[in-house]
C-alpha cells in the first residue's frame, strides 16, 4: 500500500502498528463489557429472583452457540497460521469458515433462540434480568456481526495474497469477542 | 539528558523489519479440543446441584478458557510485556468501578432513599423462606 | 549509520496532483488538515455555547427580561440552555480542541514522522464527530424541544416523560454523545499507537515532548474510563426507548447507578482535558523562559500517577446522592490526595520559570493565568473534596464557580495559549502582539469578574439550576441580585472581548507578517519543518539527537539546541 504513510510502517514500540492498534481497541472493549457485566453482577448479587428468571434461559443453546464460537475462533487462528506461511488462498478458507462460524452464531441467536424466547414472553422490557439478557447479548451479537463484515472485506483480498497481516487482526478481535462469550454464558445460562 | 547518553540510540532505520518475528504456532486442535472438554464440563457441573461446584465449574472454567485463548490464540504471551500490563489494568479498573459502585448499587435502602422493587422482592424472598432467614441471607443465593 | 539521518522519499511528494477543495480541506487524510477541522468546528461550537451563556445568565441576572438576540426565557429553555451549554463546552469544545486539534496538529510533527499511522482512520473519527455535532443541533430543533436534564443525565429527568423528558430530544442528546465517543476513541487509539510507534530514529521516551506525553495519557484515560458510560449510555437509550428499567427504582432498577457509570467517565475525563492544557502550558513556560524544563522525569512520573488516581475519585460528585457514608470517607481521601499531584505539577512550573529570562509575549501571558486560574479552581476543589464541606455547598453557585475555574484555564485559556503559540506553524503567519494583549487582559479580568462573585454568591446559600429567584425571598436579597448582575455584565464584557480576538485571527490568517520556521527559537521538532508544514510534513524525516528541552546550554552560542541538530 504505497498510499500509506511512512508513520504506519514504524515499530518504535516493537510490534506492528495493526497489531498495537488492536490491542488498544480490546483494552477500550473490555471497559465497555466491563461496566455492563459489572452492573450486571451487583444485581445479580442482590436479587434472588434473578436465579428463577435466568431459569428460563435455554442452557444446551448457550452451550451450542459457545463450541459455534470456539471452533470458529480454531478457525481464525489457523488462518493466521496460514497467513503467516504466506499462504493467502488457505488463509482466506479460513477466514471464511470463521465467518461462518459468526452467522451460525447469530443465526441460532436470532432466528431460533430470541424469538422463541420472546414468543414465551420473556421481553427486554419484562424485568431486569432480561433487560440485561437481552443488552449484554444484544452488545456481543452486534460484535460478532460487525467481526463477519469485516472478515468478508479481508478474505477477497487475502486470497490474493494482499494485506495478509490483516488476517491475524480480525483474528485478535474475534478471540476477544470469544473470550467474552466465554463469560457471558455462565453468567447468563448457567449460575441459575 | 546529556548528549552522550543518545550516542546509542540513534539509527533505527524505520524500515528495519525488526518487528517481524514470527509467531510460533502451536497444536491449535490440542488447544480447542481442550477448550470443547472444558465447556462440557461446565455444561455438566449443575447436573449435580451443589452450587459451590456450579460456581467452581462455571466460573472457574470461564476463567480458565479465557486464559487459554488469550495465551495461545491471541498469544499475548509473545506480545511485548506491556501488553499484558494493560490488559490487567483495563481488569483491574473495572474491578475498581465495582468495589466503588456496589456499596450503593447493591443496597436496596440508604440514606434518605429506597428502592421499591427492591425492597419488595427482599420481602417477598423473606416471606418464602418462613421468615426465618435473616436480611444477610437475601444477598446470597 | 549512527550519524546519517534517515532518509525517505516522500511517497506524497512527486506525481501528485493538484488537489481540489473538496479533497484539501473536506475529504483530506492529511493530520494538520483533520487538527484544523476539529478545531474550526470547536471554535464554532464554543460561540453557540457562549450564545447560551449568555442567554441564561440575562435571564438570572434580569429575570423576564426580553434577551436581545433571543426573547424570553422560559422556565424549560432555561434548562436546556444549561444543558446544552454544560455538554457543549465539555464535549464538543474541550474534548474536539484540546485532545483532537493538537493532539493530530502535534502529535506527528513533535514526534517527527509524516502522519498519524492511520490517517483514514483519523478522516473518519472527525466526519463521526461530525456527525454527533449535527446530531446535537438536530435535537435542538425536534418536537419537544432539546433534552432538559442537565449534561449529567441524571435518571429520572433523562428517563421519565413526568418529569419533563423531552422523548426525541434525550435520545438524540444521549446518540450525539455516545456517536462522540466512538470517534474519540478511534483518535485516541490513533494517536497512542502513533506516539508509541512511529517516534523519529532517536527519541526515547525521555525526549517525547511532555504535551505530547500528556495528550497520549490523556488519550489512555478517555480508552480506559468511557467504556462503562458506553455501556450505560446503551442502557438509558433502552430506558427511554424500550421500556427497560436499568435506572427505575420501581421496577427494579438503580438511578444510583448510572450517576457511577457516569461519573466513573466523568471523572477521568477532566483529566482527559486538563492534561493536553497543562502540556500545552508546560512548553510555552519552557520555551518563554529559556530553561530546560524543571524536572522533566518527576512531571511525567506525576503524569502517570494522576491518571490512575483520577480512577478513584469518581463518587466526590455523589456525597449528597445517598451513597454509602463509609465509601465517601475513601472518596474523600482520594480526592484530597489528588490535589498533591496537580499541586507539584503548577510548582514544578514556577520553579522552571525561576531564574529564567522571561518572555512576557501573548502566549506566555495565556500560560501563566492558567497557573493562577487553575490555583484557584484547585483550592476551592478541596473545601468541595471534603464530604462535609460539600453537603453545604453542593449544588451552589460554590461548586459552579468552582468547576468554571477549573474548566475556563483548561478549555479557553489552554486553548488560547496553545493557538496563540502554535499559530506561526499552523497558518505560516504571526499574529498581532498588542491585539492579543488587549484580547488577553479583556478576557481574563472580565473572567475573575463573573466567577469571583459566583464563589460569594454560592457560599451565601445561592443555588444552581433555579430559574427565576423571585420565588426565593431571601435568595432575591438586593446585595445577592447586585452580585449576580455584576457577573452577567462581565460576561457580556467578557464575550465582547472574543471579538479581539477573532479579528486578530481571522486577520492574522491572511495579512499576518509570514512567520519564519522557528519564531520562538523552540527546540522541538515541529519548529523544524516549514511554516505551515506541506503534505508529509519534512521533504526528509528528522533524526532526534537530544531531549526538547536543552536551552542555555552551557558552552553554545545559542540559547537553544534543537532535537534534530546533531552538534
Amino acid at each position: 500500500m504505497s498510499a500509506s504513510p511512512i508513520a504506519t510502517t514504524r515499530t518504535t514500540a516493537g510490534m506492528p502498528t495493526g497489531r498495537l492498534a488492536v490491542w488498544w481497541v480490546i483494552a477500550s472493549e473490555i471497559v465497555i463489557f466491563g461496566g455492563l457485566l459489572g452492573s450486571y453482577i451487583m444485581f445479580r448479587l442482590s436479587h434472588d429472583a434473578f436465579a428463577e428468571h435466568a431459569a428460563h434461559t435455554n442452557t444446551w443453546i448457550g452451550a451450542i452457540n459457545t463450541l459455534v464460537l470456539l471452533t470458529s475462533s480454531l478457525f481464525a487462528v489457523l488462518g493466521h497460521k496460514a497467513a503467516d506461511a504466506g499462504d493467502g488462498p488457505k488463509a482466506a478458507k479460513f477466514l471464511y469458515l470463521t465467518a461462518l462460524g459468526g452467522v451460525i452464531f447469530a443465526g441460532i441467536k436470532f432466528g431460533y433462540e430470541w424469538p422463541h424466547e420472546i414468543a414465551l414472553g420473556y421481553t427486554i422490557s419484562s424485568n431486569t434480568f432480561w433487560s440485561f439478557y437481552y443488552t449484554a447479548a444484544g452488545i456481543h451479537a452486534a460484535h460478532v456481526v460487525a467481526g463477519v463484515i469485516i472478515m468478508l472485506i479481508i478474505a477477497p483480498r487475502a486470497k490474493r495474497n494482499f494485506d495478509l497481516h490483516r488476517v491475524e487482526l480480525i483474528g485478535l478481535y474475534w478471540h476477544f469477542v470469544d473470550v467474552v462469550w466465554i463469560f457471558l454464558f455462565p453468567l447468563l445460562y448457567i449460575a441459575k | 539528558m546529556s548528549h552522550d547518553d543518545h550516542a546509542h540510540a540513534l539509527g533505527h532505520p524505520s524500515s528495519e523489519p525488526g518487528y517481524e518475528e514470527h509467531t510460533h504456532h502451536g497444536n491449535y486442535v490440542k488447544i480447542w479440543a481442550i477448550l470443547v472438554v472444558l465447556l462440557v464440563v461446565s455444561v455438566a457441573g449443575p447436573f449435580l446441584e451443589i452450587q459451590v461446584v456450579t460456581l467452581i465449574t462455571a466460573f472457574g472454567i470461564a476463567v480458565v478458557k479465557a486464559y487459554l485463548v488469550v495465551k495461545n490464540f491471541m498469544h499475548i504471551n509473545v506480545a511485548p510485556r506491556y501488553v499484558g500490563y494493560l490488559i490487567a489494568t483495563t481488569l483491574m479498573f473495572m474491578l475498581l468501578f465495582f468495589a466503588g459502585a456496589a456499596p450503593d448499587v447493591m443496597k436496596s435502602t440508604g440514606t434518605n432513599w429506597k428502592k421499591p422493587a427492591w425492597v419488595a422482592a427482599h420481602e417477598a424472598a423473606l416471606h418464602d423462606d418462613g421468615g426465618a432467614a435473616g436480611h444477610g441471607d437475601a444477598a446470597h443465593h | 549509520m549512527a550519524t546519517a539521518p534517515v532518509s525517505h522519499p516522500d511517497p506524497h511528494g512527486h506525481g501528485h496532483h493538484q488537489p481540489g477543495f473538496v479533497e484539501k480541506y473536506l475529504w483530506s487524510t492529511d493530520h494538520k488538515m483533520i487538527a484544523m477541522q476539529y478545531m474550526f468546528t470547536g471554535m464554532a461550537m464554543a460561540l453557540i455555547g457562549g450564545f447560551f451563556a449568555y442567554t441564561f445568565r440575562m435571564q438570572i441576572a434580569f429575570p423576564g427580561v426580553d434577551v436581545p438576540g433571543f426573547g424570553l426565557v422560559a422556565a424549560n429553555e432555561y434548562n436546556q440552555l444549561i444543558t446544552s451549554h454544560g455538554a457543549i463546552m465539555i464535549f464538543w469544545v474541550a474534548m474536539p480542541v484540546l485532545i483532537a486539534a493538537f493532539g493530530n496538529f502535534l502529535i506527528p510533527l513533535m514526534i517527527g514522522c509524516d502522519d498519524m499511522v492511520f490517517p483514514k482512520l483519523n478522516r473518519l473519527s472527525y466526519q463521526i464527530f461530525l456527525l454527533s455535532v449535527v446530531v446535537l443541533i438536530a435535537s435542538f430543533f425536534v418536537t419537544g424541544g432539546a433534552f432538559a436534564g442537565a449534561w449529567t443525565m441524571y435518571p429520572p429527568l433523562s428517563t421519565k416523560a413526568e418529569y419533563g423528558l423531552a422523548p426525541l430530544g434525550a435520545t438524540l442528546f444521549v446518540v450525539a454523545v455516545a456517536l462522540e465517543f466512538v470517534a474519540f476513541l478511534m483518535g485516541g487509539i490513533n494517536f497512542v499507537t502513533t506516539a508509541m510507534n512511529s517516534r523519529a530514529p532517536g527519541m526515547r521516551m525521555y525526549d517525547i515532548p511532555i504535551v505530547i506525553w500528556m495528550i497520549v495519557v490523556a488519550s489512555i484515560l478517555f480508552m480506559a474510563s468511557v467504556g462503562p458510560l458506553i455501556a450505560g449510555a446503551i442502557m438509558m437509550l433502552f430506558d427511554q426507548n424500550l421500556g427497560t428499567a436499568f435506572f427505575n427504582p420501581d421496577k427494579g432498577g438503580d438511578p444510583i447507578l448510572w450517576q457511577h457509570l457516569f461519573w466513573f467517565f466523568g471523572h477521568p475525563e477532566v483529566y482527559v482535558v486538563l492534561l493536553p492544557a497543562v502540556g500545552i502550558v508546560a512548553e510555552i513556560i519552557t520555551v518563554m523562559s529559556r530553561k530546560k524544563m524543571f524536572a522533566y522525569r518527576t512531571v511525567l512520573y506525576t503524569t502517570f500517577g494522576t491518571g490512575v488516581l483520577s480512577f478513584m475519585v469518581w463518587a466526590h460528585h455523589q456525597f449528597i446522592a445517598g451513597i454509602d457514608p463509609r465509601m465517601a470517607n475513601i472518596f474523600t481521601i482520594t480526592t484530597l490526595l489528588i490535589s498533591i499531584p496537580i499541586a507539584e505539577m503548577m510548582f514544578v512550573f514556577i520553579a522552571t520559570l525561576y531564574g529564567g529570562s522571561i518572555t512576557l509575549n501573548t502566549p506566555m501571558l495565556w500560560a501563566l493565568s492558567f497557573i493562577a486560574t487553575f490555583l484557584i479552581g484547585g483550592v476551592t476543589g478541596i473545601f468541595l473534596g471534603a464530604s462535609g464541606a460539600d453537603i453545604y455547598l453542593h449544588d451552589t453557585y460554590f461548586v459552579l464557580a468552582h468547576f468554571h475555574y477549573t474548566f475556563f484555564p483548561i478549555a479557553i485559556i489552554g486553548t488560547f495559549a496553545g493557538v496563540t503559540f502554535w499559530f506561526p506553524k499552523m497558518f505560516g503567519r504571526m499574529m498581532n502582539e498588542t491585539l492579543g494583549k488587549i484580547h488577553f487582559w479583556g478576557t481574563i479580568i472580565a473572567f475573575n469578574c463573573i466567577f469571583i462573585p459566583l464563589f460569594v454568591l454560592g457560599a451565601a446559600g445561592q443555588h444552581r439550576r433555579i430559574f427565576d429567584y423571585s420565588m426565593f425571598p431571601q435568595l432575591m436579597r438586593p446585595e445577592l441580585r447586585h452580585i449576580d448582575q455584576f457577573a452577567t455584565v462581565s460576561l457580556l464584557l467578557m464575550l465582547s472581548f472574543q471579538v479581539v480576538f477573532l479579528y486578530n485571527f481571522a486577520h492574522s490568517l491572511f495579512r499576518g507578517p509570514k512567520a519564519p520556521k522557528n519564531p520562538w527559537d523552540s527546540n522541538t521538532l515541529e519548529w523544524t519543518a516549514d511554516s505551515p508544514p506541506p503534505h508529509g510534513n519534512w521533504p526528509v524525516l528528522p533524526t532526534v539527537y537530544r531531549g526538547p528541552y536543552e536551552y542555555s546550554t552551557p558552552g553554545r552560542d545559542k540559547d537553544f539546541w534543537p532535537q534534530d541538530e546533531q552538534h
